[in-house]
């Protein structure tokens, strides 16, 4: 963990919703009897159609709606009782668009809630530089204007000015809806290492189910009404919807997505077919004699090159130029089985290649392979039952 | 004595003290506007419903000619510089609380969200974020009043000598001077767009946080003023 959060118990629950409703004065129910009780240094997504309450309910965290019924406990104490510009202070907030001060200075803005809690300018300014750099902003930005930014860039700075005064809650209200999907990406990456060096809390609204599944320890989905319709990590989610609303709401291939969360540590890998590039005519010949109809040949690092048939090499010798593309290869147990099965799909020759940390050739695959790996591990996911919510700190999250 | 420069001794004042009188009659005006329209505009944000009564009531102000202004103030003010300073301010807050209601509206609710979230205050929001924001807008609308109030300040000489460098128009006649009408309009206007320049300066002083190049556009579904007073001269 990083310096700042002090230390406090891990995975306890840090904000204890308990059947709150919103309802407004024209008789529009916004939040209807939720509760939901938000784990201590994760990350909980609130996830819905719009309509849902999902902001509604974000909002009522820092009291910029003040719920009907109903109470919200932060660290055991109703935050009713707190002078509201405290508490607000004591929780960083991040919007779509970022909501930037067009008339400060990136520093400036960054160094807002540090400033309003008395600390002096030079503190709240090195502070304020720290934080660009945690977030990934180049600190000849600090003096410019908001506008000189990139959207990207400005999300980045609204994340940062989030941090500032070290809160121990981050609220982040669709804060990367407004970007493109590659900047969004980039994001959603830099969010989750500066959560592994920080372990905020967390609570994250947004509309879309794969940055849902993406970022969440914890994911509810809410339904239109402001009703919970699931409470779960989002492996189980994609296992075990609740009902069809959460069914229909995760999509077609949550069958695929959900593999994302399977290691391919497990998957055997063949290292008999692979040759490199000056193996003489004999080795390539008794290799050639194996499952694999193809050879995968590799440079004399270990890198992998392409595939070529047995017998063709055996009888030519190994042409770098004349070998089938092998595609995009997985790194052995870091990739998910999400990432091994699509390149043993995109693969020409249906045999995946697995490469380690260095890129070299750890081994091939075949899909049938892959095939078997996913129903064990589903077999598996179906042993666990899937029911208990697993502890925040035992779900790992496999990239790719 | 009869320079450009030289004024009649009946005026009591130097070409130079007339410049002074004049601002002084024609700004102090314009200051006492924004002071009430900075809280005024900020009540009609708050309270939505206030705006168009206050708009209303103003707009029926600015209807009335500064002569019939000055006039029925004599009963009460007498012929003195206030007289002429009151219908200034009154036409000056006109201009200026819609600019800044404008100005302060103009901030993204996300960024009022923002500073919501941040725990600013409505006081604290109001001078540290809506104000700013709105300096462009405000400035704009101090510029239309600056330059409206400069030229009706001369309308002053009507009522006992108040109007600055617009008395030198009645002593033109008085006196069969051409020069001193030639004089009190050259003066107005330069004074005029002295003023106006300086507002621009400080617009760009303090607003590095502007885009350059992004001035205030006219808005597309209103004529070019410019263009419509050609056009209204040419016939």
């Amino acid at each position: 963990m990083g310096g700042y959060g002090q230390p406090r118990r891990v995975f306890g629950v840090l904000i204890r919703i308990d059947s709150v409703t919103k309802r407004y004065p024209d008789g529009t129910v916004a939040v209807d009897r939720l509760s939901l009780e938000i784990p201590d240094r994760s990350i909980t997504v609130l996830v819905g159609p719009s309509g849902c309450g999902k902001t509604t309910t974000l909002r009522m965290i820092n009291r910029m709606v003040e719920p009907s019924e109903g109470t919200i406990l932060l660290d055991g104490k109703d935050i009713q009782q707190q002078p509201v510009n405290t508490l607000r202070r004591s929780m960083g907030y991040v919007i779509q668009n970022a909501g930037l001060f067009q008339h400060r200075t990136i520093v400036d803005n960054i160094a807002t809630v540090p400033r309003m809690l008395g600390w002096g300018k030079d503190k709240a300014r090195s502070r304020a530089r720290e934080l660009m750099e945690r977030v990934g902003l180049d600190a000849s930005l600090a003096k410019r204007y908001p506008y000189q930014l990139s959207g990207g860039q400005q999300q980045r700075v609204g994340v940062a000015r989030a941090l500032a005064a070290d809160p121990p809650v981050l609220l982040m209200d669709e804060p990367f809806s407004a970007v493109d999907p590659v900047v969004r990406k980039g994001l959603q990456d830099e969010l989750l290492r500066i959560q592994d060096e920080l372990g905020k809390t967390i609570v994250f609204v947004t509309h879309d189910i794969d940055e849902a599944v993406k970022l969440g320890t914890m994911v509810a989905v809410m339904r239109t009404g402001g009703h919970l319709a699931q409470f779960a990590p989002p492996a189980e989610l994609l296992s075990h919807p609740a009902d069809e609303f959460v069914e229909d709401f995760l999509g077609a291939d949550r069958g695929i997505r959900r593999l994302s969360f399977f290691s391919s540590a497990g998957l055997d890998l063949l290292t008999a077919p692979i040759v490199a590039v000056d193996a003489t005519a004999e080795q390539i010949a008794a290799r050639g004699t194996g499952d694999a109809p193809y050879l995968l040949v590799t440079d004399r690092g270990g890198k992998p090159l392409g595939w070529g048939e047995p017998r063709e090499l055996a009888a030519d010798g190994i042409r770098p130029a004349e070998l089938l593309p092998y595609g995009r290869p997985f790194v052995a147990g870091t990739d998910s089985l999400r990432a091994a099965l699509d390149c043993a799909v995109l693969s020409p020759t249906g045999w995946a290649v697995a490469v380690d940390a260095e890129g070299r050739a750890a081994g091939v695959v075949s899909q049938q392979a892959i095939g078997e790996a996913i129903r064990g591990a589903h077999a598996e996911g179906r042993e666990n039952g899937g029911t208990t919510p697993a502890k925040s700190d035992t779900v790992t999250k496999v990239t790719g | 004595m009869n320079g450009f420069f030289d004024i009649p001794s009946d005026l009591q004042h130097s070409w130079i003290g007339l410049v002074g009188l004049h601002l002084r009659e024609a700004l102090l005006p314009v200051l006492a506007g924004l002071v009430l329209a900075l809280p005024l505009a900020q009540l009609c944000v708050r309270f939505r419903w206030l705006y168009p009564p206050v708009l209303w009531v103003t707009t029926v102000l600015y209807a009335i000619p500064s002569l019939a202004f000055f006039v029925v103030l004599i009963d009460y003010t007498g012929q003195t510089e206030l007289t002429v300073m009151i219908p200034l301010a009154v036409y000056s807050l006109v201009v200026l609380v819609p600019a800044i209601v404008d100005g302060v509206r103009s901030v993204p609710p996300e960024t009022l969200a923002a500073a919501e979230a941040m725990g600013f205050g409505p006081v604290r929001r109001y001078v540290q974020v809506q104000l700013p924001i709105a300096v462009p807008a405000i400035i704009a609308g101090l510029r239309i009043a600056v330059v409206s109030s400069i030229s009706l300040v001369s309308v002053g000489a009507l009522i006992g000598n108040q109007g600055a460098l617009g008395n030198l128009l009645t002593d033109a006649l008085f006196y069969h001077r051409t020069e001193l009408a030639v004089n009190s309009v050259l003066t107005t206007a330069v004074l005029a767009i002295l003023i106006d320049g300086l507002l621009v300066g400080l617009r760009i002083l303090l607003t590095p946080w502007m885009p350059s190049g992004a001035r205030p556009k006219p808005k597309a579904d209103r004529p070019d003023p410019a263009a419509v007073a050609l056009e209204d001269v040419s016939r």
